[in-house]
């Protein structure tokens, strides 16, 4: 199955940009279906990116973080060609991991 | 909502109280110590600071302090949302040795909407896309030094973004 | 009396349908005025602006759909509707053996007047006929695989201009002018026009949202709306438009929306394509 998470990592002179959307639902608990039941909270709980052996951001997200959530940050460091590890699990227990390399 | 125990949260804040203690500055949740390789965990998650209803005890949740307003904090946000499902948000700090930021949205059903880590070479700098669900002051919290620092800007929101 | 009545009642039956003479449509002209209308009334929006709807109208929304689209939320859809695009149909054809450059880059052509069936086909429907004639059944137009497929059909042809042809064939000029008849015409229990929105009210509230021009509202089609947390078809939409103002809406791609989309899309012609868009 293709990852949930999509990441584009640019080098710069010297930081790297990321931006990266990942696929979910992020339902809140607040929304009710067809039926008028309350969709329970389905919403990822962290997200990590790696860089060099060392956790370079760590994002921790509650039911308020948008559908297919977008981040953006930027960290020093990293070259062109460098692999760039994100992960993330939600409050199901579920999880993916995606290994991208740095433009 | 989530059934991760008490503990490990309650641990870890006896060991920031510690650190405090024994003078260490700038401690934030960035600095736990936990295993570089690993994947993202959610033994990490504060599940207790995501179930607050107020700026307050958030941050109390998160940080174990409250925040003071400056103008080294900048929040990039909407004045009238397009559709509070999805609201872009930006924060930058020019503060120095930025350990964390949270965002909180204060009418929202739980104030915390999402809280990072910025480890040392990090930028101060983070832009998301949160729920709002409706008009309501959002707020953004930078940790640094072992103070919070926070701006606070008023979104308004005429579609709720909550399925509202 | 009754002679009168039934005279009368023949004159109006006979003038009902008027047989339309080539001389009587002339979409030349109307496609000068309706551009000079939305340019002269918004002279500060560059031509090619009006495609992208609300935000060509309003610089607060503008801006965050600005920076939604540095990675916008329809990337899945669109990774979807290439999947779907290229996988092959159970007699090994695909769509590409159906669509002109292999149905790469070709979304500005439609709707196209089909001389042979004397209809107006818009890409959907040109969808659903490749399938059929390839022995696979139609796909639901106002369902989400429609929409993905559609969606990276139009990626594909972003930045084309609108190249829409209405051959000088009565059948074809009566489509065009039923599809102007339609967009004027009032109904629903609020009794409006697609115009009264979209012609009158360009950039003005209703409720909630800002009103798209009409010129090049059918450039970005089909649309990631935040509303629905997704992407959706264009019969999607108009479908929503006529329940939105309490009317019954048609079945997806019924004769009225055809030839009204074939309408609108000619009065974008030299427009760019701006699908798949995201809409509040």
């Amino acid at each position: 199955m293709a990852s949930t998470i999509r990441v584009r990592a640019v080098a710069g002179a010297d930081t790297t940009e990321v931006q990266s959307l990942i696929q979910h639902p992020m339902d809140s608990g607040f929304v009710k279906d067809a039926k008028g039941e309350l969709i329970p909270p389905h919403h990822i709980e962290v997200v990590q990116f790696e860089h060099g052996g060392k956790t370079v951001f760590t994002a921790l997200w509650g039911p308020a973080v948008s559908k297919d959530p977008y981040l953006k940050f930027g960290f020093k460091g990293g070259k062109k060609g460098d692999d760039l590890k994100v992960s993330w699990v939600d409050n199901k227990g579920a999880s993916d991991t995606l290994t991208a390399k740095i433009q | 909502m989530n059934e991760f125990s008490d503990a490990p949260d309650s641990a870890r804040r006896t060991v920031l109280k510690a650190a405090v203690a024994g003078g260490l500055a700038g401690l934030g949740l960035g600095s736990f110590p936990f295993p570089a390789f690993a994947d993202a965990d959610a033994k990490d998650f504060p599940a207790d600071a995501f179930k607050q209803k107020s700026e307050a005890d958030a941050l109390k949740a998160l940080y174990g302090k409250s925040a003071e307003a400056s103008d080294k904090v900048n929040l990039d946000a909407p004045e009238i949302a397009e559709n509070g499902a999805v609201v872009p948000i930006a924060i930058t700090s020019t503060l120095p040795g930025v350990t964390g930021i949270a965002v909180l949205v204060l009418e929202n059903p739980f104030t915390l909407a999402a809280a990072y880590k910025i480890p040392e070479g990090t930028q101060a700098q983070v832009a998301s896309r949160l729920k709002m669900a409706k008009t309501s002051k959002v707020v953004a919290v930078v940790e640094s030094g072992g103070k919070l620092y926070s701006a606070t800007k008023e979104v308004k929101v005429t579609v709720g973004g909550c399925g509202g | 009396m009754l002679r009168k009545v039934l005279l009368v009642a023949a004159l109006v039956a006979a003038t009902a349908q008027p047989l339309l003479a080539a001389g009587d449509v002339d979409p030349q002209a109307d496609f000068k005025a309706f551009r000079k209308y939305f340019t002269e009334r918004f002279p500060k929006v560059p031509l090619n602006d009006f495609v992208n709807g609300p935000y060509s109208m309003d610089e607060g929304l503008r801006k965050q759909w600005q920076a939604k689209e540095e990675f916008p939320p329809y990337d899945f859809a669109l990774d979807k509707g290439k999947e779907l695009f290229a996988k092959p149909f159970k007699n090994g054809k695909t769509y590409a053996d159906c669509f002109p450059d292999k149905g790469i880059g070709i979304r500005q052509l439609y709707p196209m007047f089909d001389e042979k069936s004397g209809e107006v086909i818009t890409l959907d429907v040109a969808i659903n006929k490749c399938r059929e004639a390839n022995g696979e059944a139609a796909l639901d137009y106002l369902k989400d695989d429609m929409a993905s497929l559609t969606a990276y059909m139009a990626f594909t042809s972003r930045g084309k201009p609108f190249d829409i042809k209405i051959p000088n064939d009565p059948r074809a000029l009566a489509a065009y002018k039923k599809g102007e008849e339609y967009f004027y015409t009032r109904r629903g229990q609020f009794n409006v026009s697609c115009a009264s929105c979209h012609v009158q009210n360009p950039g003005n509230h209703i409720r909630t949202e800002v009103l798209a021009p009409a010129l090049g509202i059918m450039n970005a089609l089909p649309i990631y709306r935040s509303e629905w947390g997704g992407m959706g078809s264009t019969s999607r939409r108009l479908t929503t438009c006529n329940s939105q103002v309490r009317g019954v809406p048609l079945p997806a791609e019924a004769e009225e929306y055809r030839d009204v989309e074939y309408f609108l899309s000619y009065m974008a012609n030299g427009l760019p394509i701006s699908g798949p868009g995201a809409r509040p």
